[in-house]
């Protein structure tokens, strides 16, 4: 094993896939010669030259929109978003195109493409650069939706979104991207749609996905040393969801607390918590809770920002609350 | 457009000088972690501003912008202060600290913001001419952005629309040679960015931004233009930037004398020089200018130190115009 920073995975994993396929390529802004505004593509324009490390102007929907289309006649393309509040801009052309191509082709065209950049917050940046879109591509029939939360996930997980035949959003975090984990000296690709077991327990279940994960951790150490076990599941791919590792968790734990950085209207927790009533009803002992974001744009004020982020107070105030604590 | 007077230009001075000391306190305090989140700051860009309110007409004209956005506010007449305790992100800045360095607003003084997306704040100024023109007003709107936002889709359905419907709005695209890393030259195959009006034939043309006259003469003309029902202008202000796109940023893409040369054609030092030159002013007088100018950031640092923190519910109370909105709890 070795330790590697989470951008170093990124660019591991491109670069490793770009080896083997000539017909991959990054583009997006800032990507090449800035070697990345977040420097998850550092030495990439060197090794792969300007062909296939390809910096944009800004024209978020233009370059989405070529590059799904370049898709048509055998390109495989990643396209950074220099986070995804910007893929906003090029939204129409993931959600119309890169999601329904092959299936108004009638299975002629395959997309095989990876969106990939940062998402939800990262400090104060204030309403338009906090946003958390997860659930609106996990909406979307025809997209694959990947969260990680480590650079062993983010490496072995974008590799296998790389190689998928179908369009993949692959979703990372400007405070996560200094991380350091431990990856193997090897190559290796984990399986998009399956959940991790991150810490097991048998109290209460804990479901969370990409950086807000961190305080699901903090709050575990902390109901350890007052008696609760946790058992932490990291989703990793939000779509196809691993629906049976949930409801089996469920049925040990028979409490269930889900941690989602997003807004709390329908987002990915309300979908869990949908599930889980559904699957594993008789095994609940108390009704689920789930920690989001404030139902408000983002604040830029520290102390308002504070308030609007769900912490690892808030998971262990629903530990308990679910363990009638 | 008001005659430029030696008042104008000791006005243009002061306001300038201020601006950029008042960023540098910015950029200071920023490395305290006072102010955090992203700061971009318009050091060496100044003349534009200063031209521009020269040739507007502050009782009723428009300004909007990207996110590059403290000091005008303070030309079309914000105080100051309220904009430092914004970025501060206290209660008493300009958003109520909900905005943050990249969002100062005032509809008071008609300052439309302060924009994050990149060409998202285009289509809004031609709105904001659309309703002038809709309710019978003469006021014309600025529309600012950056060359990089020049090759959004956004600016493009702009320009037509707003030919189509004659809007009384003057796109401004501020030049300073980058968007983040990114130089002009590679964004696009041809190099003028002004002639991207010609296609929709639109008035159209390049402006020194160094010089304050300069940029007063092509507002005016612009501003007159839509005052009278003329319709827009594209004016491309060929400027630059001094620091860094925000306060991480390597500049590996530009040389240490590229930056010395722009600083060579300062607009604040251009302004002085005619200044002296002229005998508007001793070296004592600019001195007293100098010393004014300090004390008036200090007196700002000051207030948004001093200022309290916005209370919790604000959080809620700014995101709809209904009293008892059903907000989702997210708190236990
Ligand atoms: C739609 C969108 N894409 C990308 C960004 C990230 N971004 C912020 S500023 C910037 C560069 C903009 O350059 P320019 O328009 O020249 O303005 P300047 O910063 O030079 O004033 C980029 C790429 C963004 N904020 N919005
Ligand atoms: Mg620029």
């Amino acid at each position: 094993m070795k330790t590697i920073q989470f951008r170093e995975a990124i660019a591991e994993a491109m670069s490793e896939e770009m080896r083997r396929d000539e017909s991959i390529y990054l583009m997006g802004e800032e990507v090449a010669e800035y070697n990345g505004a977040y420097k998850a593509s550092k030495g990439m324009l060197d090794e792969f030259g300007p062909k296939r490390v390809i910096d944009t102007p800004i024209a978020e929907l233009g370059f989405a929109g070529i590059a799904i289309g370049s898709t048509m006649t055998g390109n495989r393309p990643i396209v950074e978003y220099m986070t995804f509040n910007f893929s906003l801009v090029g939204i129409d052309q993931i959600i119309n195109n890169a999601a329904k191509i092959r299936q108004m082709s009638g299975g002629q065209f395959k997309c095989p493409i990876v969106f990939r950049g940062p998402t939800a917050s990262a400090g104060q940046l204030a309403a338009t650069h906090s946003q958390a879109f997860e659930n609106w591509f996990a909406n979307t029939p025809g997209l694959k939706v990947i969260v990680p939360s480590n650079p062993y996930d983010a490496k072995g997980l974008l590799k296998s979104a790389i190689r998928d035949d179908d369009p993949v959003i692959f979703m990372e975090s400007e405070q996560m991207y200094g991380d350091k984990g431990e990856v193997p000296e090897g190559e290796y690709t984990l399986p998009i749609g399956v959940a991790e077991i991150k810490r097991e327990g048998k109290d209460v279940t804990i479901v969370s996905f990409g950086k807000i994960i961190k305080e699901a951790y903090k709050a575990a150490d902390q109901l350890e040393k007052e008696g609760i076990s946790c058992e932490i599941i990291d989703l990793r791919t939000v779509r196809p969801m691993d629906r049976k590792a949930i409801v089996e968790s469920v049925k040990k734990t028979n409490r269930l607390v889900v941690l989602e950085e997003a807004w709390p209207f329908g987002n990915v927790a309300t979908e869990i918590t949908y599930l889980v009533q559904s699957e594993a009803f008789d095994y609940l002992d108390a009704p689920v809770v789930k920690l989001n974001t404030a139902d408000t744009p983002a604040p830029y004020s520290p102390v308002l920002l504070e308030e609007w982020l769900p912490n690892s107070n808030d998971v262990i105030k629903a530990v308990k609350k679910v363990m009638y604590k | 457009m008001q005659k430029i007077t030696k008042e104008v230009y000791l006005k243009w001075y002061e306001d300038m000088l201020f601006w950029r000391k008042f960023e540098d306190k910015l950029a200071a305090v920023y490395i305290q972690q006072k102010v955090r989140g992203f700061l971009h700051l318009y050091n060496g860009q100044e003349a534009v501003l200063a031209g521009a309110l020269h040739a507007m007409d502050l009782t009723k004209d428009k300004m909007i912008t990207a996110y590059r956005n403290h000091v005008q506010p303070i030309g079309m007449g914000v105080d100051p202060k309220r904009v430092m305790a914004e970025l501060y992100g206290k209660a008493t800045g300009t958003s109520q600290g909900l905005g943050g360095s990249m969002h100062i607003f005032s509809k008071e003084h008609r300052f439309y913001g302060g924009h994050g997306i990149v060409g998202g704040q285009i289509p809004l100024g031609a709105g904001i001419a659309f309703g002038d023109k809709y309710h019978g007003s003469d006021a014309v709107t600025l529309c600012c952005f950056g060359d990089g936002a020049a090759r959004q889709g956004s600016l493009h359905e702009t320009f037509n629309l707003a030919m189509l419907w004659n809007l009384p709005v003057v796109f401004v695209c501020e030049n300073n040679g980058y968007a983040m890393g990114t130089s002009v030259e590679r964004t696009a195959n041809h190099g003028e960015i002004w002639k991207l009006g010609l296609g929709y034939e639109m008035p159209s043309g390049p402006v020194d931004g160094m010089n304050p006259v300069k940029v007063a003469e092509a507002f005016d003309e612009a501003i007159q233009r839509a005052r009278k029902g003329g319709g827009p202008t594209f004016l491309e202000l060929k400027t630059y930037r001094y620091r860094g796109h925000s306060m991480s940023d390597a500049q590996k893409y530009r040389t240490k004398d590229e930056v010395e040369e722009y600083r060579k054609i300062d607009p604040i030092t251009q302004v002085k020089d005619v200044i002296l030159e002229k005998g508007y002013a001793s070296e004592e007088d600019i001195k007293a200018i100098d010393k004014r100018v300090k004390e008036r950031v200090s007196e700002c640092e000051k207030f948004a130190e001093e200022s309290p923190f916005p209370e919790k519910n604000v959080m809620y109370d700014a995101v709809y115009e209904q009293k008892d909105y059903p907000f989702i709890p997210h708190k236990l």
